[in-house]
């Protein structure tokens, strides 16, 4: 009877403990939420919102400070249209060879090289294409600089690639072989099925991934800040340096003092990209779960 | 005919495509390693740094990553799998469950200078641990602990349902159960995607810029609430910030090299040990 009650009171405990456990994903989300806000209330104060909504980044200055975060978003979405540009194409149709047309030896192979990609550090590639890509466009383009956002796009595309290859494979394998064997059946080709029945089919799941590649993309730190010129201005020119959000955060946290206007106005441009990943997420995850996608 | 010769094009640009990415990263791997191999050698790796790092070695970016690794480990990997035994084990398809879910879900998708912004908040002012291997490490840790949920969790579910229902039949506990048939032959699934989960910390730049990281300190550091410097921080500096950046590329690649073999060893740590374990347990 002793040893009875110490096991289950043992399995009651346990039981608690790993309820902790996972509630602390929770704990940290809502922490995360409340500590970006704590520090950054202030400003919505002195010198107030509209300030974020100011067309220049001019944080340091000794005549009037300017704490406009659209320079950083049009630097941001450009580097991440570039990038997507890329990777989506040629992202999705490797994911297509992976699935449906690599032999089985071949595929064991291609995974986990393709998966060593997501293992280099960011900051290594930011360094790869400093030293690299970055005379290399300028070389091409005939640039003073190689600094610019299609050299950070190119970076970024780079890192995205294994999370929509990796989603895009699953989406692929997800369509049930009767889709495929019915296309076989009535006549049509290997790649005609490929394309016409298992591409579509699997469409809303490469659609989440390409969002998930989204984020991962617009949320890069290191490597956009090494190489993308970091000059907070507002331009649409893929060979213009630009500063992102992400990097602002990065190359001017270290220097502002603690609770200064600056210092919550780099904690604002984190909420509004916080919001940005969240909100992609969020959308990925729902299309994932509506076609039966969700683990 | 005009199909057969369209499929073959395409097949031939599919593969094209495909291994001209696998070229592009062979590349990089290789301008890395050829650059990176001369820097390399016993005195780059065991002493300290000199002339704000043009010359010397990286040792105290070494040990300094390799604390922080240890700090997210102990912090990470019993949150990491406590929550996936739950999740896996215990959670039903309640509102809460949801939530944790759905919060796992979002600390994923947190870009890493966000997280370098909440550590900074909570950690080094709030719990006032100052910038310091303390705050370093469990901001890392906050980073990784969704890809060692998902990665537990999935290796947990992995064991046949079979194994759970003999256990519970011979009358043991749910932490019984747990623990004797289930534990044993996840543990291979966890091993591997916590060590995946580590060596993106290990990598990771951003967070620590804001919680831990100096470029240079004259010794190591005594305590967790000091701090150190790392090896991502430390390549970011002499690519970006050193005044002879342009002279002291081997110092650069050497780095460099070093965090990628840091990273890419623990990658393949983890591919050893599923495949050991793979062959050990089998049904």
């Amino acid at each position: 009877m002793s040893r009875s009650r110490k096991l289950h009171i043992t399995d009651k405990l346990m039981r608690l403990l790993l309820v902790s456990a996972a509630s602390t994903s929770v704990l940290i989300v809502c922490l995360i939420f409340l500590f970006l806000f704590k520090e950054a209330g202030p400003f919505a104060l002195q010198p107030g919102l509209e300030k974020l909504f100011d067309s220049q980044w001019i944080p340091v200055s000794f005549q009037e400070e300017h704490f406009g975060v659209g320079p950083l978003l049009s630097g941001s979405a450009l580097v991440t249209a570039l990038a997507m540009l890329v990777t989506v194409p040629i992202s999705v149709l490797v994911a297509i060879y992976i699935a449906e047309i690599a032999h089985p030896t071949e595929r064991e192979f291609l995974k986990p090289f393709i998966e060593i990609l997501a293992s280099i550090p960011s900051v290594v590639l930011g360094f790869f294409g400093l030293l690299v890509v970055a005379p290399l466009i300028k070389a091409l383009f005939g640039l003073t600089t190689g600094l610019t956002a299609l050299t950070g796009a190119l970076l970024l595309s780079l890192m995205a690639i294994p999370t929509i290859i990796s989603l895009s494979e699953d989406a692929l394998v997800s369509v049930p072989y009767a889709l495929k064997n019915a296309s076989l059946a009535l006549g049509a080709s290997h790649l005609q099925t490929i394309f016409r029945v298992t591409l579509p089919a699997a469409l809303p799941g490469i659609v989440a991934a390409v969002m998930l590649g989204i984020g991962r993309v617009i949320g890069e730190t290191m490597a956009v800040l090494m190489v993308t010129g970091n000059s907070a201005i507002l331009t649409f020119s893929p060979l213009a340096s630009v500063r992102t959000m992400t990097a602002t955060i990065a190359a001017e946290m270290g220097e502002v003092p603690f609770g200064s206007v600056h210092y919550q106005a780099l904690f604002w441009i984190g909420i509004i990209l916080l919001g940005i990943t969240f909100a992609l997420n969020i959308v990925a995850q729902r299309v994932l779960k509506k076609y039966g996608m969700m683990k | 005919m005009m199909n057969n010769t369209a499929d073959k094009f395409i097949l031939l640009s599919l593969r094209l495509i495909t291994y001209a990415i696998v070229l592009v990263i062979g590349y990089i791997l290789f301008d890395i390693i050829k650059n990176g191999a001369s820097a390399l050698n016993w005195q780059f790796v065991s002493s300290f740094p000199r002339r704000s790092g043009a010359e010397g070695g990286i040792y105290p970016a070494i040990v300094g990553t390799l604390y922080l690794v240890v700090g997210t480990i102990a912090v990470s990997l019993p949150l990491g799998i406590g929550g996936a035994i739950y999740l896996a084990e215990y959670a039903d398809q309640g509102r809460f469950n949801s939530l944790i879910r759905l919060a796992i879900v979002t600390l994923a998708g947190v870009p890493s200078i966000v997280f370098g912004l909440f550590g900074l908040g909570i950690f080094v002012l709030f719990c006032g641990f100052g910038p310091s291997i303390l705050a370093g490490s469990l901001t890392l840790a906050c980073m990784v602990l969704p890809t060692i949920i998902v990665a537990s969790e999935e290796s947990l579910r992995a064991v046949p349902k079979g194994f759970r229902d003999a256990s519970l039949a011979l009358g043991a506990t749910k932490w019984e159960m747990i623990r004797t048939n289930i534990l044993p032959y996840s543990l291979s699934g966890m091993i591997t995607g916590s060590i995946l989960g580590i060596g993106r910390a290990a990598g990771e730049t951003a967070p620590i810029l804001l919680t831990v990281a100096a470029f240079y300190l004259p010794r190591l550091p005594k305590s967790v609430f000091d701090q150190v410097m790392a090896l991502p921080y430390h390549l970011y500096i002499l690519a970006t910030q050193h005044p002879e950046a342009d002279r002291i590329r081997h110092m650069q690649y050497g780095t460099a090299l070093i965090l990628l073999l840091l990273v890419l060893g623990l990658s393949l740590g983890a591919i050893l040990i599923r495949t050991h374990f793979r062959k050990k347990y089998r049904w």
